[in-house]
Formats: structure tokens, sequence, C-alpha cells
């Protein structure tokens, strides 16, 4: 058939049934390729497009001044996927395929670096890396690499009403007895003593060892919390739970100051990104204390946790999105200072930053900041979330079902002991 | 002699007919690929194809990834088996089965029964117990979980309780006793008895009027009479079919559970034990699509129980 003649067995019935079906095909496979965070291609000229990935920070604010710093940006399209709830989930299963984050925040763990999830930031960080505090480099350092560039250190410690412990006539805990006795001290029948989260204080766990003595793992990758002194800590967090001075059931959870601004508990642990949202409530009624030690043995301890940034491996673009990590979380120190003090309160990771932060100089956020360089943990990379759902059921055995800690513990301890050997060897 | 070969006026006219039937298939055909075609190429990818990719991953170690990185043969299968936590699920969700299965049933079944009766605004009561169904069960446990069932004192049924003088309850948040289980079954409750209950309701207007003409007329009495000797054994289909779409929808929870007490080990159903090492922060492929292969097995297995016990299906029904 010459090839300038239609063909014959088109007709115009038949063309329109093709086309529609191949419209209803495009407009299934265009409704099935989702929103990968990523700008479009036009309109951006030859610069290349990166996606950014935050979780949703509670502070008013946070995710215009990521918009802000992304639009900024002049080397790349870089848009910001902002994820309310489960961002874990959502960042898990984004790296497991190609349309996930270009560049994330996260938390290390060497699970990421071993299936080749994130790149190493050695060659960004190396002119800088004095300036970071040493347990930050260790959080993000897997082998000797670097894989991660800190944003922010956030010190979760034990926030609480200095009105209400004068009243009561009593000193800030020191110890875990003085704790537990605190709270019940100030538990009235509309004030609980202490909010330790909804689920009774499952973030107390790592503090709780860490005051013992103990670690979640040692430096030769074994288990760090099954000694008798964990066991008794763990106790303690159960007495403190089985005392009915512990808020249980708050609308909003730990990580909101919703329950101490809202005068339904006296202390909360909490993390200094809360300080600005507790003052504003609470005016100057608001003390800071440590996580009480176990014992005269023991020391007090404070979480230093905090969000890091990747590169995901996976990026089309891994050399332009290291040097949008660079510009962001490195040279634009200015930005780094708007991120971690005009919003919710963060120690700035870099130390010359952190020096000069006028809004962590005084009151109780300078005293969160000496609590965090005084016993401030970090997370230990090797400690995955195998390892962490594992030590989370134990814990919730033994706190809100007063479990056995030694039988607990043994069972935390197959687990780990099992990804140990597989990760280790 | 005549050498006419045109063919017969039949055969010409057959075989028109036969060409505008194959012409008519042919068209129905292509519409029927047409609308049908998108849902089965979605049917494929997104469901048959996981499918057989996790059938492939349970047999290997996957952590981080959804290639399967080293052989393991049935050992992901021998460690679900052997896993406390997810024998425990499976205990979690017979616990839920006995709650919510039978409650649902007669709950459903009560509210069809009294819907039916109604004379005036019949529609207007089956809207009103349908509207729930159209709910998300994320929104409806955050209502619950927020407003109804929060621990503190200004929560509403702390509130209710506060006017008999009772202290308020963690209900979400105590183990011992296990209050988590009154929002969790309530949230499903709530949600799903209008969908059963129109089932129930269109079970009932099946049942002819004359069976019961005739039970009055031997002296049955109206009441429970009638509801145990025709209601009940009419529903009989309809009965297995709540009983079997229940018994799923139960092994299939996840929302009710993972947003009102998150994926706590104390009352975690399978579904939610399943995501949080496939699709949560542990991204263990390997042994989440082994446990998923398990439960598949499993539901089918209660499922082709259920039909063989309750007989769904033969004939009479």
């Amino acid at each position: 058939m010459p090839a300038h003649l239609p063909s014959p067995g088109m007709s115009r019935r038949d063309l329109l049934k093709r086309t529609g079906g191949l419209a209803a095909l495009a407009a299934f496979a265009a409704a099935c390729g989702g929103n990968t965070g990523r700008p479009s291609d036009s309109g951006g000229g030859n610069k290349v497009n990166l996606s950014q990935w935050y979780h949703q920070y509670g502070e008013t604010g946070t995710k215009e001044a990521a918009l802000k710093y992304a639009k900024a940006y002049t080397d790349a399209n870089v848009s910001v996927q902002w994820t309310p709830g489960d961002y874990g989930s959502k960042l898990s299963s984004g790296l497991l395929s190609n349309k996930g984050p270009d560049v994330f925040e996260s938390q290390l763990n060497i699970g990421m670096v071993k299936s080749n999830q994130v790149v190493a930031l050695d060659d960004i960080i190396a002119d800088v890396k004095d300036d970071f505090q040493p347990g930050d480099l260790a959080t993000n350092t897997v082998d000797g690499k670097v894989y991660g560039i800190r944003m922010i250190v956030d010190p979760q410690v034990i926030y609480y009403r200095k009105s209400l412990l004068d009243k009561a006539g009593i000193k800030p805990p020191e110890t875990m007895d003085d704790l537990i006795a605190a709270a019940k001290e100030l538990t009235t029948n509309k004030v609980k003593g202490i909010f330790v989260g909804n689920d009774g204080g499952l973030a107390l766990g790592g503090p709780a060892v860490w005051s013992s003595g103990g670690s979640y793992l040692t430096d030769d990758h074994k288990p760090g919390f099954t000694g008798e002194r964990a066991a008794q800590a763990f106790s303690k967090l159960h007495e403190l739970y089985a005392s009915k001075s512990v808020l249980l059931g708050s609308p909003t959870d730990w990580t909101d100051p919703g329950a101490i601004n809202q005068n339904l508990c006296a202390m909360q642990w909490i993390g200094m990104w809360a300080v600005p949202g507790m003052q504003k409530v609470l005016g100057d009624d608001l003390g800071v204390i440590p996580f009480p030690k176990l014992d005269a043995q023991g020391k007090p301890a404070v979480y230093s946790g905090g969000w890091t940034q990747f590169v995901s491996a996976k990026s089309p673009n891994v050399d332009a999105a290291k040097k949008f990590v660079k510009w962001l979380w490195i040279d634009k120190q200015d930005f780094q200072e708007d991120w971690s003090l005009n919003y919710g309160f963060h120690i700035p990771p870099r130390k010359s930053l952190a020096a000069k932060a006028a809004k962590l100089q005084n009151g109780v956020a300078a005293d969160t900041v000496k609590l965090n360089a005084d016993y401030g943990h970090t997370d230990n990379p090797a400690w995955t979330p195998k390892m962490g759902t594992a030590f989370g059921d134990m814990l919730t055995n033994i706190i809100r079902k007063g479990a056995d800690p030694a039988g607990e513990i043994s069972k935390a301890e197959k687990t780990v002991n099992a990804e140990l050997s597989r990760l280790f060897g | 002699m005549s050498t006419r070969t045109a063919p017969a006026p039949v055969p010409r006219e057959s075989a028109r007919r036969g060409a505008r039937r194959t012409k008519g298939i042919a068209g129905n055909t292509l519409w029927f690929w047409l609308f049908v075609g998108p849902f089965v190429v979605g049917l494929l990818i997104f469901s048959y194809l996981p499918i057989i990719w996790s059938l492939i991953l349970s047999f290997f170690e996957a952590y981080n990834t959804v290639t399967p990185s080293k052989f393991v043969g049935f050992g992901n299968y021998v460690d679900m088996l052997t896993d406390h936590n997810f024998l425990s699920s499976l205990g979690t969700f017979t616990l839920f089965a006995i709650f919510i299965v039978p409650l649902t049933f007669v709950l459903s079944l009560a509210l069809a029964l009294l819907v039916n009766q109604v004379k005036i605004a019949r529609a207007f009561f089956r809207s009103v117990f349908f509207l729930p169904t159209a709910c998300s069960y994320v929104v409806a446990s955050l209502i619950w979980r927020l407003s109804i069932f929060n621990g503190v004192r200004f929560g509403l049924m702390n509130t209710i309780l506060g006017w008999f003088g009772i202290d308020g309850i963690a209900w979400l948040s105590t183990v011992d006793p296990p209050w988590y289980w009154i929002p969790i079954v309530t949230v499903r409750l709530w949600l799903q008895l209008g969908f059963y209950m129109i089932l129930f309701i269109a079970g009932l207007q099946r049942i002819s009027p004359s069976l019961y003409e005739a039970a009055y007329v031997d002296g049955a009495k109206p009441g429970w009479q009638t509801f145990r000797y025709i209601t009940l054994p009419q529903l009989r289909a309809t009965s297995v079919a709540v009983l079997i779409l229940n018994l799923i929808a139960a092994y299939q929870a996840f929302d009710e559970f993972y947003n009102l007490i998150g994926n706590v080990n104390f009352a975690r159903p399978p579904l939610v034990y399943l995501y949080g090492i496939s699709l949560g922060s542990i991204q263990d492929l390997g042994h989440g699509s082994a446990g998923a292969l398990i439960l598949a097995v499993i539901i089918m297995l209660v499922t082709l129980l259920q039909n063989k016990i309750f007989g769904f299906g033969k004939a009479g029904d």
C-alpha cells in the first residue's frame, strides 16, 4: 500500500475508538505515576531537578523556611516534599525505588550503608569536619566514612513547672527514685506528675540504660543493655509507670508541648525544640533536668537526637545533590542559624554557629545546651531498626505489662545478636 | 444443460449474518477490552505481579531492597513460623475476631430487623446507619483517639465517667485491664455495621411474606418463633456471606490498630506486624513476604473451612 494513502481499514469511528483507548491507557498510566516530589521538566531550563524530603516539623514556619532555602538555590530546581505522619516508612519505601528523594533527612543506620542507599559525603565535609562535634560525626560514620551532614541537634530532657515543684516543696529529681517520688508528689486529681509519652515511656529506654552505665551496643558490637543494672533501670521505668502518676492518653504525644502547656502534667519528657512553644505559654515557669541517674553509681543522661541530611545513592544526580547539601548545610550559615533558632530551638551542629547562637545563651535553653554537652549520647549507627523494634518490644513488656526484665532482656538480646552476626559476621 | 453455479441464496445470507456476527463480537470485544483493559492491566501490575514477586522474595534475603540478595530456601518461612511476635499477632487477630465477628453479626442483623420493620422514613434510617461506612478508618480512629477515648479528664468517655464520680481511664494506654479493646472494637462496629445491615436487609426483603402468613395460619406467633423458624433459616446464605466477609476483614485489620495504639506488641494484628517488618523502618522484605504468604494461605484455608462447615453455595441456598 502506498504510504501516502490513508488506511482503508481506519474509519472515523475506529480512529475514535483507538485514540479513546490510548487516552484511557495514558490517563491510567499517568495516575499510576504518582507524585515523586520532583519538579516537572518544564520551566527549569537546563538545571537538574532535585527532590528534597523532610518529615513534618511541628514548629510554625518550618515548611516555609525549607521552601525558602530550596528556592534560594540557583544551581538546581529543588522541590520540597513535606511529609506528615509516618515519615520513616514513607522514606524507607521511597529509598527502595528510583522515585524516592535525591536529598533527605533521617538518622543513619548501618543497613542503609550496606544496602547502598546513601553515598559518602567525606568530600563535602572535609574542610569543616573539625567544626562538628565528635558525637555528631560518629553517629553518621560507618567504616571511617561520613554519610550524612548533621542539620540540627535535639537534646531530649525533662522540662518541669518550677512553680508546681516549689508548691509541693520538692527539689528537681536527681535519681530515678527521686523522679518516681516527685511524680507521685506532684500528682493531683487534675494534674499528673509526669508525661513520658502515651506508650508509657518507650522513649526513656535509652536514657535509662545510659543512666545505669550501659549502652545500646558496646564498642566491639555486643549488646550493651544486658547487665543487671540495666534491668534495674528498666524496673524503675515500670515502677514509674505503675505509680499512677504518669499521664497517659494525652491528645498530643510527648514530642508536642501540649500536655505541659495545658497543665495536664507537671513534668514532661520532650526535646529542646519545644522550648519556644513552652515559654510562650508558661513564661519563666520552666526548669530542666537530664534523665536522672539510676543511683549514686549512675550518671544522668541526655539523648542527643537530631536530624541529618543524606544523599540517596539512587539519585540520578548524585553530584548535584551533594553540591546542594554542601551549599545548604555547610556553606549557608545564615540558613543553618535560621533553621536552628527561629522556629523551635535546636543546637546548631557546627561548633562555630552554636557558640554565637544568642537565643541559646540564657535561661532554660542555655541549661539544656549545657546538659547536652555534659551528658549527651548520640545514636550508634550500628543499632538497626530491627534491634530497635526488639528493644521497644522488650520495654513494652517490662514497662506496661510488668514482665520480668531479665527474661525480656534475654529475648531482645537474642534478636540483637542475630542482627549483629548478620551485619558483622 | 444448465451450467449456472451461482451460490444458493441461503448460504450467502447465512455467511452475511455470520460476518455481521463476527464483526459484532469483534466490536463488543474491543469495547470490553477498552473499558476493562486498564483495570486488568492495573490488576496485573499492582496485584498479581507483586504477589509473584513477593513469592520470589520470600525465598531470599532482601534487606532494604526489593531485589533478591541471597537464596535462603524456606528459611524465612521457618523463621516466621517460629517467630513469637508473628504467632502472637495471629493470637491478637483471633481475639479480635472473637469480639468483632459475633458482635457485628448480631448487631447488624438486629439493626436490619429494626430498620426493615420501620414504616416511616425507612430510607432515612437505612442511610443514617449506612453513612459511617463511607468514613475513612483513619479519620474515625483519630476521632476515637483524640476526642472520645483520650485519657484525659476532658475526653468524652472520661467526662461521662466523671458524672458518675468514676476516675478517668487511659483507654488506649492501659494494658491491665486491656481497655484498648473497647475503642478498637467500637470503632470497627461503628464503621461496618451499616454495610452488613444493608446485606441483611436485602436478605430479609427476599423472604416471601407468604411464608410468614402460612406460619401465622398454623399458629406461629410473631416474634421469636417466626424469627427462629423462618427468618433465620431463610437468611442462611446472607449469614454465611456476612460471617466470611467479616472474618476476612478481621484478618485484614490494620488502620484502627495502627492509628489507635500504634505498632505495639501486646495488640498487633498480623498486617501491622508485617507492615512493620517490610514497609516500616526495618525493611526486611524477605521475612515480610514469607509472613504475608503464610497469612494469605491461612485466610484461604479458614475461608474454605468456613465454607465447608456452613455449606455456603449448596443447593437450596
